[in-house]
């Protein structure tokens, strides 16, 4: 989701181009080698894990579509499916707004994958669930509310 | 370990559903063990890649978050029966695992 991580990603030449974009100042040894994103998937509320994934300021759409259970059974297993209509998606980010640490996944699509990714995620309480889609260069989110009688987090 | 990776892929019009089951603990690092009280280090898968015929069609970065043994899906149009399906995964102590499948 990060655009630079993307960038370096998309570049066929690989180190040649990375070490071209840090000599430019574009983009920081440590982001160099598209390692995981542990600056989001370690921020502690949702503003700041979006923000890490490059999607501050998403626009709400109609066309993502989040199929998860109203009230889930077990917080440890909560099925979630999202699906993305916005032509050209071509990422899928999953949060549990209230998990400690709200960031479940990203998932790039590449090659025919279609916007369409089907997991189970632990939720620690009642929350929204928030899929952040890109598609296009811009970003795009909907999220739905699932209740949670007992937390899956473990806690 | 226990059991390998599962992959089931199978066509539906020219989109190929594919649902795979990893096979990891996917400990958070937060929860505490009942027996002795003390945090259960982090363990969890940190990347997963899929490749359609060597194609790169999926490359998802999870954390703790996900379910114990993940679950995942997801679809490829443009596939067709007898494609191979090549799913990697490496957690956060660098273990690997990988497994295929050929589309039926």
């Amino acid at each position: 989701m990060n655009p630079l991580r993307r960038n370096v990603l998309k570049s066929a030449a690989g180190a040649g181009a990375v070490a071209v974009a840090v000599a430019a100042g574009l983009l920081k040894p440590t982001q160099a080698m598209a390692a995981w994103n542990k600056a989001a998937f370690e921020a502690k509320n949702v503003g700041d894990a979006m923000k890490g994934i490059g999607a501050a300021s998403p626009a709400d759409s109609k066309d993502i579509t989040i199929k998860a259970p109203d009230i889930a059974e077990n917080g440890a297993v909560v099925p979630v499916e999202v699906t993305s209509g916005i032509a050209g998606t071509s990422s899928i980010a999953i949060l549990a707004e209230k998990n400690g640490q709200p960031l479940v996944g990203t998932f790039d699509l590449a090659g025919g994958a279609q916007g369409f990714i089907s997991t189970r995620i632990k939720m620690g309480q009642t929350s929204l669930v928030r899929a952040v889609v890109n598609a296009g260069g811009k970003t795009y989110t909907a999220a739905k509310e699932v209740k949670v009688t007992i937390g899956g987090c473990g806690g | 370990m226990a059991q390998p990776m599962r992959i089931r892929a199978t066509m539906a019009g020219d989109v190929a559903d594919v649902k795979v089951l990893m096979n990891h603990p996917m400990e958070t690092g937060t929860r505490k063990d009942a027996k002795t009280g003390q945090l259960v280090p982090a363990h969890f898968i940190q990347e997963v890649t899929a490749t359609l015929n060597g194609t790169p069609v999926l490359n998802a970065e999870i954390g703790g978050a996900v379910s114990k043994n993940p679950y995942l899906g997801f679809k490829v149009k443009g596939a067709k029966a007898g494609d191979k399906v090549v799913v990697n995964w490496v957690d956060n102590t660098g273990d690997k695992n990988s497994a295929e499948a050929t589309i039926g």
